[in-house]
């Protein structure tokens, strides 16, 4: 009967040889499969080998002590027992040594096979003819605040497996109100006040979804949600690819996002390129009452973990907003708020208010902006910048956050990506300083930014200032 | 005094009154928590061999030992009870059910894995099995096991969520965050600490301050019992208890499971944290699969029936082992899918 070979095993797919540091069985010994016949070491760790099957020991072909002995060499023979055996894995001539890391130049070239591949960034090229919005009829004003909780309500409704858990959703009517008259008409069982625990409801809630509930978490602002961040992440964005398609996590994280007023730095930060950044996420950022309600809405619904920024200070501003029952916004679509011809505005959230400010003060120095709310920022409707840009041939970002890394900074790399040529100025991001927020209130205006710093960056771009 | 060293005391009561009662378990049910535990020894056993060729990649923690924990609490259970777990986990999915073949299949970074090649050791799910993963960062299945029960107290239905994680796990913050929302909305989960000894190099006599971990949610008044590990007769005994109260509502339940692992924490391990005689000793004195074997043959059963088992289950591991490796690797399209769930008509409705 053949013997099977014992080979020299790897300890990682890095190590190519090692020491064969001991024999536990010497030559004629029986031995159980799973038993411990030798120790082999490296400068870094020693292992055990176990036999493969039982049988006896028939020959030992490397001593103990000798050093440098490659991987996948034979070091012993088992001479098998009865049962029917295979071996253990292809012989050691012809198998290819562990390679499972590609060499710098196979990923390189992977990546941009794959980014060719890649279905939806080459259509976002296409500066085919925007699709008009759909017309919803009539509208009626309303603050953020009322289109976020009727959004929540309506969906609550419609499915019951829908809830609102957070830190004072309930009782307490929401901490900046968003929540009030849920508990009363949905009950304790889908308004669920929690404790102040971040890290752990959030991933209650991640786990609560991956069971097939459509958790709304709310953080009271999104400031607490780095306490939660691995949840978020390595949860709710990264299961349903580990999973290869089988987990879903069908959840919306919302609450108010970036700088409320003089509450410093630890709770004035804006997380829109934090959570942009990661694949597994969408990312919504409303500005009006219709964005809010409509994407809410959309956002619910969505099979996907949704970050939904909202921006405390918006919710006491009021916007006309439809008031047809089935209202509801598609998430990846940027809105054009303003017609123009002269520089294209970019913006999300609150900082589309600055730039329909500034817009209307260029105006009177003749200049036409055209002003894009982004409304989402994973996925980016690009198309709809790039459209504009090879309009105007001229592009200003918007935002509040930090410029490092930030929505304008990709966003305009983007440009010019797809609208190089069509550019007549190097894009300006208008953006909140490079600093954590300061308290005193003539520090915290300038630290952030203004429709007089977007109406300088227009000029500057149009060649006028 | 708290409800959880009550229930603990009437256990322990329990076990005294038992004395040395034949255990409470058929033969037929040994027989199979027998093959069950073998199963996983095999596929570990395999899974180190092809990881020593080279065939699987990255991290590889493996169950050597702790059979009888995941094989008992198993026994327990119904379909639509669910089980989430941490990295070390290719024991709890061949415990769920879930096909050797799609595990080891998985370790190669094959398309023929549970994730398509894409999750790796650490990250497989079957929701069929109601195995929920397979998570790398220590601690997080448990607030997700946490939601899972969180997901049967809202669907008022009676399934209970086994939520496992190590003794160094235990220490992770989120873990007492999910101790007190679980008894504050009594949700049906069972925490199961398989404290075997070790978090990676570190021994638990040098990591946590409390002595007694089956006591550590006894400030949210979660009952915890002490259980020997490496018995699947006692797993499955103290198990059924904490199904039990689950079950009915009264809300979670926290089992101390002393365990061993025989292997290092991953497949690269220094080793130089225990000795090798502590490690001869456990596997000499207390292996779960000797012992069943023993008591096995006491209730007479042969050899020859044993040894029936054995071959079926070195077949099934052997075939698992081929298909890990003829099964093609994910094609490139694969590297786009899944990222997101594509809306589809009616989603949400």
């Amino acid at each position: 009967m053949a013997g099977t070979q014992i080979l020299m095993p790897a300890l990682s797919p890095t190590m190519t040889e090692g020491k064969l540091a001991r024999w536990l069985k010497k030559e004629g010994d029986r031995v159980k499969a799973g038993e411990v016949i030798a120790e082999i070491e490296t400068d870094k760790a020693t292992m055990e080998v176990e036999a493969v099957d039982e049988g006896v020991l028939t020959r030992i072909l490397v001593p103990e002590g000798t050093e440098g002995v490659a991987v996948n060499a034979p070091i012993a023979e088992l001479n098998g027992g009865g049962a029917p055996q295979a071996a253990p894995g292809p012989a050691p001539a012809q198998r290819e040594r562990a390679a499972p890391l590609p060499k710098a130049e196979d990923r390189a070239a992977a990546a941009a096979r794959g980014a060719a591949e890649r279905p939806a960034a080459a259509a976002a090229e296409a500066a085919a003819a925007a699709e008009p919005e759909k017309d919803w009829g009539p509208t009626r004003p309303i603050t953020v605040r009322e289109a976020l909780r009727d959004a929540m309500a309506a969906e609550m409704r419609a499915d019951d497996r829908v809830f609102l858990m957070g830190e004072e959703v309930a009782q307490y009517q929401g901490a900046y109100k968003v929540s009030q008259g849920l508990l009363d008409e949905f009950g304790p069982r889908r308004v669920i006040d929690t404790p102040i625990t971040e890290h752990g409801f959030t991933g209650m809630a991640v786990g609560a979804a991956f069971a097939g509930l459509r958790p709304i978490v709310e953080f009271m602002t999104f400031n607490f949600s780095m306490q939660a961040i691995d949840q978020i992440i390595n949860s709710a964005a990264k299961t349903h690819y580990m999973s290869g398609g089988q987990v879903r996590c069908p959840i919306v994280f919302r609450g108010p996002n970036g700088a409320a007023a003089r509450v410093a730095a630890q709770h004035s930060q804006d997380f829109s390129s934090w959570y942009a950044h990661c694949p597994g996420l969408k990312v919504v950022a409303p500005w009006s009452s219709a964005d809010a309600k409509g994407l809410l809405r959309a956002a619910i619904r969505d099979p996907n973990p949704v970050i939904f920024l909202e921006n405390e200070i918006l919710y006491g501003h009021t916007f006309e907003c439809p008031v047809a029952e089935d209202f509801v916004l598609p998430i990846g679509r940027a809105k054009v708020e303003r017609q123009g011809r002269d520089v294209t505005l970019v913006a999300h959230s609150i900082a589309v208010g600055l730039a329909m400010q500034a817009a209307e003060e260029l105006a009177r120095g003749g200049i036409e902006a055209e002003v894009i709310n982004l409304r989402t920022l994973r996925p980016l409707d690009i198309a709809t910048v790039v459209r504009s840009v090879r309009k105007t041939n001229r592009l200003v970002t918007v935002e509040e956050g930090w410029p490092f890394a930030g929505i304008g900074a990709e966003v305009a790399m983007q440009v010019i990506e797809h609208a190089f040529d069509w550019l007549d100025a190097p894009p300006v991001r208008v953006t909140g300083l490079d600093v954590p927020m300061p308290y005193a209130a003539n520090l915290e205006k300038l630290a952030l930014p203004s429709a007089a710093q977007v109406v300088e960056a227009a000029k500057r771009v149009a060649y006028r200032s | 005094m708290v409800q959880g060293a009550e229930v603990a005391t009437a256990a322990a009561k329990r076990r005294a009154a038992k004395g040395k009662e034949p255990p409470a378990m058929t033969r037929d049910e040994l027989l199979r928590a027998y093959r069950d535990m073998l199963l996983i020894r095999r596929f570990e056993e395999k899974a180190g061999q092809l990881y020593g060729m080279g065939l699987i990649g990255g991290f590889c923690h493996l169950y050597i030992g702790q059979e009888a924990v995941v094989v008992g609490m198993q026994m327990c259970l119904r379909p639509g009870d669910q089980v989430i777990t941490s990295y070390r986990d290719h024991g709890h999915m061949l415990a769920t059910g879930m096909e050797a073949r799609g595990v080891m299949a998985e370790l190669t970074g094959r398309i023929g894995g549970y994730s398509k090649g894409k999750g790796g050791s650490m990250h497989m799910f079957s929701i069929e099995k109601g195995f929920y993963g397979g998570h790398g960062i220590v601690g997080a299945q448990v607030s997700l096991g946490t939601g899972l029960a969180f997901a049967n107290w809202y669907r008022r239905n009676d399934h209970v969520c086994l939520t496992y994680f190590g003794e160094g796990a235990s220490n992770q913050g989120q873990v007492y965050e999910s101790f007190n929302l679980a008894a504050l909305f009594k949700l049906p989960v069972v925490y199961i600490i398989e404290n075997n000894k070790y978090g990676m190099g570190t021994s638990v006599e040098r990591a946590s301050a409390s002595k007694d971990l089956s006591k550590n949610g006894a400030p949210w008044g979660i009952p915890g019992e002490q259980v020997d590990g490496m018995d699947v007769i006692a797993v499955k005994e103290a198990g059924e208890r904490a199904v039990a109260y689950c079950r009915a509502g009264n809300g979670p339940y926290l089992l101390e499971m002393k365990t061993y692992r025989y292997r290092g924490h991953s497949m690269s391990d220094p080793a130089k944290y225990r000795t090798r005689e502590e490690v001869q000793k456990m596997r000499e004195q207390r292996d779960c699969i000797e012992t069943a074997r023993k008591r096995l043959l006491e209730m007479g059963l042969d050899e020859a029936a044993l040894k029936k088992v054995d071959d079926e289950v070195k077949a099934v591991v052997q075939d698992a082992a081929d298909f890990a490796q003829k099964s093609p690797e994910p094609p490139e399209s694969e590297l786009w899918t899944d990222v997101l769930v594509e809306a589809e008509a009616g989603e949400g409705r």
